[in-house]
């Protein structure tokens, strides 16, 4: 997603002084806001904004797709008995490959592994950048600079030529090594977003309030700096998720992936050594590439609303809840 | 100027665990890397390269590995990058990589440095005219370009241009019957060649670059600086350049570098789809025939190459942002 | 002085302005259109400033005064617009005035020293830069004429000139504040618009800083609107003090009249928190509850629910200013013009 992954970009407030009189802070001493409470205001967010709809039916489908893909498709996808290289028909809807495999059905087939990599990469990517990131960030000095050396080595040497050369020698890459590997190449660039937004955070007010409360780092680290830490999160897991799909896309084209897999790149690959551009056999080839828009524009989607309406809908939410929480813990003094 | 020395230092400290990646990895795999080289080959491989690459891999045991690390360190600094069996064999892989160079130099430089300019400027121009009507559409149709895939972009122009309206050529990098020469026959057919692949690389990384400008100008016009240019009566061009756009760009030089990984990662992928001979071509055909010195020598001056891109635009930050030349 | 700019060019009719007031204000409001509906951070705010009058504008965050004075000043951005009344300086209407026109009298008549130098000043580029490009914009070409009087304006607020050459990243803060100050002196404007300029500085600072400001005011003649929420601030320094409170003028009048006898509960809550050091010692109060949501303000007075004097008309009745004897205050208690109760 192109707003997050430039470094450096501000991630000030624009909001003018009356954001906050507009979201209609309840009244304190009132009921408060409950974590159910915050769901229905995120599921009513997504709603209210256009983007994140159709990002999040888009992949919703996606999903279905993937789960059932038994219940549309009714052809095997590996089965070669059909005639090579038809044109869409009744029985095929999208044409035959050249290898004679139904093309409708490997498609359908294919959505599975390309959402176990994404998924799996994108949580892994972003879990592993958190524990680093934040890790970094709270310990300070000699661990800091440390981990940011490290993570600032990794970044820059560039990912993709690095992911083919680990995966040539591994000899291709099915969908849990493809997994390991696009997240040891992507984690990096994670790590140093919430790192800095880690440490925006440690002079806060809120945080010296439960040092001098005499809370231990972890509890801190967890109860109070991951929740706030939540809508970058969630931020960092779509654009991994994304950036794993055209990664993983990228290298099963190129025939770093299991060519036996059925997966959408590896579809690419055979259409492009069968030369199904040359030989006509258009939707072969073009297909598996819509699709892999298709999803990486419902990630995409998701993740620009997010950056709309990320912060302010998710905040005071978060900051009701302390003052909640710190209205009913009453000091025995 | 204690930046700049530190940041070289920095690259020095990358660049060898570069190195060191590529000498560990292969001895970290199962199998013997050099058996499967000359598995895929099926003897024929001249006897000197043979030797030469049981070396390269301290096949012959009569070295351990500490010694071995610093032999291969010192042919990688030397230019000894060893034997290619991909192009021809016993072909040298500095060579090999010489020959492919200029093409991708040509390729990616120009279409990075007019992906960036044009970029940047279109950003500007849409934050600085916000809510005007290149604003509203621009952000949406990025947002998908940024999601496409590069090679996929690249399969449906060879579709469209090439395949079926049949007005560019889409494959290699010059018609092969040609000479090489400096007339102009040939350059315009190498330039022929060069349109549709460069368009490719153009039109996808071209999105980061406007969609970041302008969302980092629409930060920046809202600082209070800003506001003051405003209050101070300076006309609405220089308001945008020196205090806008001067500010906006800061966090983009940054960004330039960053994303020139993923540039090349692209290129790599467009050189695939459009068998153009480049530095990306040579080493997915290496990949192919688990041509490891060639593959590593290519990861390394990549890896270089990045470097010093993202050097050259630190020193650019360095110049133009007065903070971070160092103290008071 | 150099002549060239320390005589402003008079701009409008000027049998409006030579008669007195040099910026009124009437019934001036301004909304925030927002997705959530539309807040009116002010409303109905009318005053006005004589030629080298000192006037404070006081009240707590988020009662508007920031957004009054960027309004006067015509620098509102997106989704700030003014939606009502009008401003006129000088004898012209500023609402709705064309930028190029604007232009022509921003800082030359009006200028504008904001709270945090740090960032009200562009980081990249120098102090110098920053000077000539306002002197440039408003026709001076000869470097000579710059450097000098950015010289000039420099030392008139205590700092060497040799600093035109550094960033702003490289002065304390003070100094910052201090060279904001001189930058908004360039042409000697006849009105200063002032937003918190202290805020940002430690208590001695702050002192030496506002000193500084009342005598290059008394020095130079220009009117002064200076926003605060430090009410120690506004007693030594303004000649006039306006309080707002939610988006409304509270209360208005000569800032001795207002310390010694405040008539708006609201007013007579802030003198109680800020209690004299020299006076008799009180418990220290301050006001229980908080402001109105802007979004959905309430029928009657803004101030009903924390007011120690409130009646039940104020819940349900929108409240006007009323005159008491020179001074303006917004409360039901002084319908007749005089003190009830």
């Amino acid at each position: 997603m192109a707003t997050l992954r430039a470094p450096g970009q501000a991630g000030t407030d624009q909001t003018p002084g009356y954001a906050g009189a507009i979201g209609g802070l309840p009244a304190v001493g009132g009921g408060g806001i409950t974590g159910a409470r915050a769901l229905r205001r995120m599921a009513r967010a997504i709603r209210s904004n256009g983007k994140a709809t159709t990002g999040a039916v888009l992949l919703l489908i996606f999903i279905l797709i993937g789960l059932f893909p038994g219940l549309i498709a009714h052809d095997n996808p590996n089965a070669e008995i059909y005639k090579p290289a038809l044109g869409p028909s009744a029985q095929h809807l999208l044409g035959t490959t050249g290898l004679g495999q139904d093309v409708f059905a490997q498609l359908i087939y294919g959505a599975r592994p390309v959402l176990e990599i994404a998924i799996g990469a994108g949580l892994g990517t972003t879990i592993i950048a958190m524990l680093i990131g934040v890790a970094a960030a709270y310990l300070g000095g000699v661990w800091d600079g440390v981990l940011n050396l490290i993570t600032d080595v990794l970044l820059v040497i560039p990912a993709f030529p690095l992911l083919i050369v680990i995966a040539s020698y591994l000899h291709g890459a099915d969908t849990t090594v493809m997994i390991l590997v696009v997240t040891f190449v992507s984690w990096s660039y994670t790590a140093r977003q919430l790192r800095s937004q880690a440490l925006s955070m440690r002079s806060r007010d809120f945080l010296e309030a439960a040092r001098v409360r005499g809370e231990r780092a972890f509890y801190i680290i967890v109860v109070e700096i991951l929740p706030t830490m939540t809508s970058l999160l969630v931020a960092s897991f779509l654009t991994n998720a994304l950036y794993a799909i055209l990664f993983s896309s990228g290298l099963q084209f190129i025939g770093l992936g299991d060519p036996n897999q059925i997966s959408w790149g590896t579809m690419l690959y055979w259409a492009d050594q069968g030369e199904a551009l040359e030989t006509g056999q258009t939707l072969w080839i073009i297909m598996p590439g819509l699709c892999i828009v298709a999803l990486g524009a419902a990630f995409a989607l998701l993740n620009y609303a997010f950056d709309e309406i990320g912060n302010p809908a998710l905040r005071p939410v978060r900051s009701m809840q302390k003052a909640e929480r710190r209205q009913r813990v009453k000091p025995a003094r | 100027m204690s930046f700049v020395l530190r940041r070289l230092g920095f690259f020095l400290l990358t660049l060898w665990v570069a190195l060191t990646l590529n000498f560990a990895l292969p001895r970290m795999m199962p199998g013997n890397p050099a058996q499967v080289m000359i598995a895929g080959h099926r003897g024929v491989i001249p006897p000197g390269a043979l030797k030469a690459l049981e070396a390269q891999f301290g096949l012959d045991n009569h070295q351990n590995i500490v010694l071995q690390y610093l032999h291969y360190l010192v042919n990688m600094a030397s230019g000894n990058w060893g034997v290619s069996l991909t192009t021809e064999p016993g072909n040298s892989v500095a060579h090999a990589v010489l020959d492919a160079l200029p093409w991708t130099l040509g390729l990616v430089g120009v279409t990075t440095v007019l992906a960036f300019i044009l970029g940047t400027g279109i950003g500007i121009v849409s934050a600085w005219r916000r809510g005007g009507r290149l604003d509203s559409i621009m952000p949406p149709i990025f947002v998908i370009l940024t999601v496409v895939p590069y090679f996929f972009l690249g399969l449906l122009l060879i579709l469209v241009f090439g395949v079926k309206l049949h007005w560019l050529p889409y494959f290699f990098t010059y018609n092969f019957t040609l000479t090489p020469a400096f007339n102009w026959p040939f350059i315009s057919n190498v330039l022929e060649h060069a349109i549709l692949p460069g368009f490719t690389l153009l039109i996808t990384t071209i999105g980061t670059w406007i969609l970041t400008m302008r969302n980092n100008m629409i930060t920046t016009l809202a600082e209070d600086y800003v506001r003051m240019a405003r209050a101070k009566g300076l006309p609405g061009w220089r308001i945008m350049l020196d205090y806008g756009a001067r500010n906006a760009i800061l966090p983009n030089l940054t960004g330039f570098a960053m994303s020139l990984g993923f540039v090349v990662g692209g290129a790599i992928l467009i050189e695939e789809v459009f068998n153009y001979q480049g530095l990306g071509y040579l080493l997915l055909q290496a990949v192919d025939n688990d041509d490891y010195p060639l593959e590593q020598a290519l990861f390394l001056l990549i890896t270089a190459a990045v470097l010093v891109a993202i050097l050259l635009s630190d020193v650019a930050t360095a110049i133009l942002d007065p903070r971070t030349r160092g103290a008071r | 002085m150099s002549s060239l700019l320390g005589n402003p060019q008079p701009t409008g009719s000027p049998s409006r302005w030579r008669s007195g007031a040099i910026l009124e204000v009437t019934d001036l409001s301004v909304d925030y259109i927002m997705e959530g509906g539309i807040v009116r951070a002010v409303e109905d705010v009318s005053f006005e400033v004589s030629p080298g009058e000192f006037i404070g504008i006081v009240g707590e965050s988020g009662c508007g005064k920031s957004t009054l004075l960027f309004a006067i000043a015509q620098l509102l951005a997106p989704p700030a617009s003014i939606s009502g009344g009008s401003v006129i300086f000088k004898g012209q209407s500023l609402v709705g005035l064309t930028e190029r026109k604007l232009a022509a009298l921003r800082w030359q008549d009006m200028s504008v020293v904001m709270q945090s130098a740090m960032n009200a000043l562009n980081p990249v580029t120098s102090i110098g830069a920053q000077f000539s490009d306002a002197m440039r914009a408003h026709g001076v070409r000869s470097k000579a004429e710059i450097a000098q009087r950015s010289a000039e304006v420099l030392k008139m607020v205590g700092i060497d000139p040799v600093h035109l050459k550094s960033y702003p990243h490289q002065l304390s803060g003070g100094m910052r504040q201090r060279s904001m100050i001189a930058m908004a002196m360039l042409f000697t404007p006849d009105l200063v618009i002032m937003d918190e300029p202290t805020s940002a500085l430690d208590v001695v600072a702050q002192r030496s800083l506002m000193v500084q400001i009342k005598e290059l005011q008394q020095e130079l003649g220009f009117a002064v609107i200076f926003v605060t929420h430090d009410m120690s601030l506004v007693r030594h320094f303004t000649d006039r003090l306006m309080v707002m409170y939610a988006g409304q003028v509270a209360e208005l009048g000569a800032t001795t009249r207002l310390f010694d006898s405040p008539l708006h509960p609201y007013t007579v809550g802030l003198m109680e928190a800020f209690p004299s050091i020299h006076g008799p010692r009180v418990p220290l109060t301050g006001i229980p509850g908080s402001p109105p949501d802007l979004g959905n303000p309430p029928e009657g007075c803004r101030f009903a629910v924390r007011c120690p004097k409130v009646l039940d008309r104020c819940y349900t009745t929108a409240v006007p200013l009323y005159g008491v004897d020179g001074q303006q205050v917004r409360c039901l208690l002084y319908e007749n013009g005089e003190a009830r109760g």
